[in-house]
């Protein structure tokens, strides 16, 4: 019996078959010499093994991700390679993808609905540290809320109309807000008090506001804003004046993006995204392609130009107070890291149902054409470490695109209605997505599924945002209340 | 009476009298004398024509009176927010009217356990047995006259075969059998072809509703699910109630409006 069962053994070992595999980064640098592994190694071993080969001593484990072929890795080498043909001549690539080190869990549970706004909450937005909160409203104000006891904090009046969109100055010490009469405010965050006189320019409504990132300026002066009107200004907010106007569209502009490099990419209803340069207003290249209106753009950068110099990975660990030279280089260490994984990348999300990939400091001609949707494309997110793109469609559905080639990765269904807006996960793993159906959703990027349904608003969910210390979802809409989600 | 128009003709060619506008503003100022005078003098049938005449043009005049007065006012107020506030990027959509269901469900539910709705047609005309059903005789001799033929419209269900004849009491024509309905959504003002799944209340009669008949004024069940409306769950709402607003035996088509 005993020897039957060794020879069987035995006659096992043998079947395993060997590769010669060759560790690569996503960059395309070779990681060591090949080594020769068996085909049934798991993820968990391929981890130690890369894990030895990088070092990096002073650090803990990185997880990583492993691809065959465009094929992720999930169990072992041989269910990867299953589908595709082996040669055992050749060396086999494996590419590894470094993972954030940090787990975002998800959340699963409102704490609190906050009644306060007499309208409809159009945009809530976290501050860079995710600290603090702040929600413009239908009903002309803009509040904010103390997140540690989640009640109100400030209630800041002085719009006359509609408050469309709020956005944090990268220090975190002011938010702008801009109302459908076209003006735009400045709030202190920490008294609630108007900075200065409003910014007056714009005929038409706002649609978007962006800052200047804050490895470019640690001050934090510049603010670019588009318009209906067809024009993006940039404004100094010290002064209280119109430093540049970009005009060049011919119709409204739908959203404005402000790169890591000093360049402004705006999207417009004209069917075109045009690049200028924020220091003196110069067009660089109009970037055509969409057949009706761009309605949104996402830079590859877009989430640490967001946090600025503050990282997720550190959240709940002691900080120390930085000046604002420690804090810029910090902000552009954390940029330059982001910008190894690729050159800045923008994707634009149009009425013509499609999406487009664009190199837009480089190229006038688009990377690749992303198609699928039955619907509009309203959002338009880049994974914080810029390896997938997420887009929310009117067609109830958000489809997952990789981040560098643009190649299609799945699609979430789940919503009934129209999905509005997503937010990201600090670590890429989870998405949430807000919809017209009074739900937010949680999906989970690794099992490609949806991971919890969170019912609770009672009518659509215009706006929806995931802190950057991944504690909290915040999600406001028709109803009027603001929900804080926590797991 | 002229029999042409003389005058016409006559101020074409040779232009007013020197004091025409004159006499005329005079006449115009005068007027009111003889209408008091009028509405003093005249008895009967032709005051009372008359006095209901005067009331209405007065009414009339207050009417624009006021409109004139609030179209000069409502300047002063400007600076009023409209309400229905929209996010950026919703504003330039037009077909951003979304139903509300705002707990409508839970409403709904309420109603169907006490069985009563506010419904647009409260008042039904009552159906006799003797409208809705003729007498069929049977029998080798045309004798018996147990069987009933419904001579209105009938919603049967998916599943329904019928009985042999024999035992069959009611019987249900397939050329008035239905089953879809031209449902109106009161808020969206938009009429959709909607399937029906049941027959909820027929006021008539309790067998009616048994029965399937659709009358003037009945509830009915219609599947609401490509309509898109969402409950606070976030689950689709595929079932909702609407009254049958017309009289389908007559008309060939149910119309019916959904109740909120």
């Amino acid at each position: 019996m005993i020897s039957k069962r060794k020879l069987s053994e035995s006659e096992e070992k043998e079947e395993v078959v060997h590769v010669l595999a060759q560790f690569k980064s996503e960059s395309g640098e070779l990681l060591e010499s090949p080594i020769d592994l068996p085909l049934n190694i798991t993820t968990e071993n391929l981890q130690l093994i890369c894990n030895a080969f990088v070092k990096k001593s002073d650090e803990e484990a990185t997880p990583y991700t492993f691809f065959v072929k465009d094929v992720e890795v999930t169990s072992n080498l041989a269910a990867a390679l299953k589908n595709a043909l082996l040669d055992s001549e050749k060396v086999l690539e494996i590419i590894y993808q470094p993972q954030a080190v940090f787990q975002v869990r998800a959340v699963t549970r409102c704490t609190s609905s906050l009644p306060g706004h007499s309208e409809a909450v159009i945009s809530v937005s976290f501050s860079p540290d995710g600290k603090q909160l702040a929600s413009g409203s239908g009903d002309t104000t803009v509040r904010f809320w103390d997140l540690n006891t989640e009640s109100p904090l400030f209630t800041c009046k002085g719009h006359r109309h509609w408050v469309l969109c709020t956005a944090w100055a990268p220090n975190g010490q002011t938010l702008a807000s801009a109302c459908k009469n076209g003006e735009i405010r400045l709030w202190d965050a920490q008294t609630g008090v108007q900075k200065g006189k409003p910014l007056v320019g714009h005929k038409e409504w706002v649609t978007w506001l962006v800052w200047e990132p804050f490895h470019l300026n640690p001050h934090c002066r510049k603010l670019a804003s588009s318009s209906k009107d067809g024009d993006v200004r940039i404004w100094d907010v010290v002064l209280g004046t119109c430093l540049i106007n970009l005009a060049g569209h011919q119709q409204g502009v739908s959203c404005v993006r402000w790169g890591g490099t000093g360049l402004i990419y705006s999207a417009s209803q004209d069917r075109t995204v045009k690049v200028w340069r924020s220091e003196d207003g110069i067009l660089c290249r109009t970037l055509q392609g969409h057949a009706h209106w761009v309605n949104t753009l996402a830079l590859s950068t877009d989430y640490v130009l967001r946090t600025g110099a503050f990282e997720p990975a550190e959240f709940g660990r002691p900080q120390k107070t930085l000046t604002h030279e420690e804090a810029q280089e910090k902000a552009l260490d954390r940029y330059n890291l982001v910008q190894k994984v690729g050159p800045e990348r923008l994707v634009s999300g149009s009425d013509d149902f499609t999406l487009f990939l664009w190199n837009p400091e480089t190229d006038k001609k688009h990377l690749a054409r992303m198609t699928g949707h039955q619907q509009l494309v309203n959002d338009v997110k880049f994974s914080p470490d810029s390896r997938m793109i997420a887009s929310a469609s009117f067609d109830k559905s958000i489809k997952i695109w990789d981040g560098r080639t643009g190649n299609f990765i799945t699609t979430l269904r789940g919503h009934v209605q129209a999905v509005y807006q997503i937010s990201w996960s600090a670590d890429s793993r989870l998405l949430v997505s807000g919809s017209a159906d009074s739900t937010l959703k949680v999906w989970n990027l690794r099992t490609k599924k949806l991971h919890l349904d969170l019912p609770g608003h009672g009518d659509e969910v215009f706006a929806v945002d995931w802190s950057p210390d991944s504690q909290r979802v915040v999600s406001g809409g028709r109803d009027k209340v603001l929900k804080i989600w926590r797991y | 009476m002229p029999q042409n128009e003389h005058i016409e003709l006559f101020q074409k060619r040779y232009g007013f009298r020197m004091d025409y506008q004159e006499r005329q503003r005079k006449k115009k100022a005068r007027e009111h004398k003889l209408q008091s005078k009028m509405a003093q003098k005249l008895i009967g049938i032709k005051g009372k024509i008359f006095a209901k005449k005067r009331y209405s043009e007065k009414v009339q005049l207050k009417r624009t009176i006021k409109a004139h007065e609030e179209k000069k006012t409502r300047k002063k107020d400007e600076g009023k927010v409209p309400e229905g506030a929209m996010p950026a990027y919703l504003l330039d959509r037009e077909n951003t009217s979304q139903a509300k269901l705002l707990s409508s469900m839970v409403k709904q539910k309420r109603k169907e356990k006490a069985g009563k709705w506010d419904v647009p047609l409260p008042k039904v005309r009552a159906q006799s047995e003797a409208e809705v059903f003729r007498v069929l005789k049977t029998g080798k001799s045309r004798r018996k006259g147990w069987k009933r033929l419904v001579t209105k419209v009938c919603f049967v269900g998916e599943g329904f075969t019928r009985k042999p004849p024999k035992y069959e009491r009611f019987v249900r024509p397939m050329a008035l059998r239905f089953k879809k309905a031209h449902v109106t959504h009161p808020e969206l003002k938009a009429t959709f072809c909607l399937p029906i799944v049941g027959v909820k209340k027929n006021p008539s009669s309790p067998m009616f509703t048994s029965l399937g008949v659709i009358t003037k004024g009945t509830i009915i069940e219609v599947n609401v699910s490509e309509l898109g409306l969402v409950t606070q769950g976030g689950k689709v709402v595929w079932g909702k109630y609407a009254q049958v607003t017309n009289n389908p035996e007559n008309d060939g088509c149910i119309n019916a409006i959904l109740l909120v």
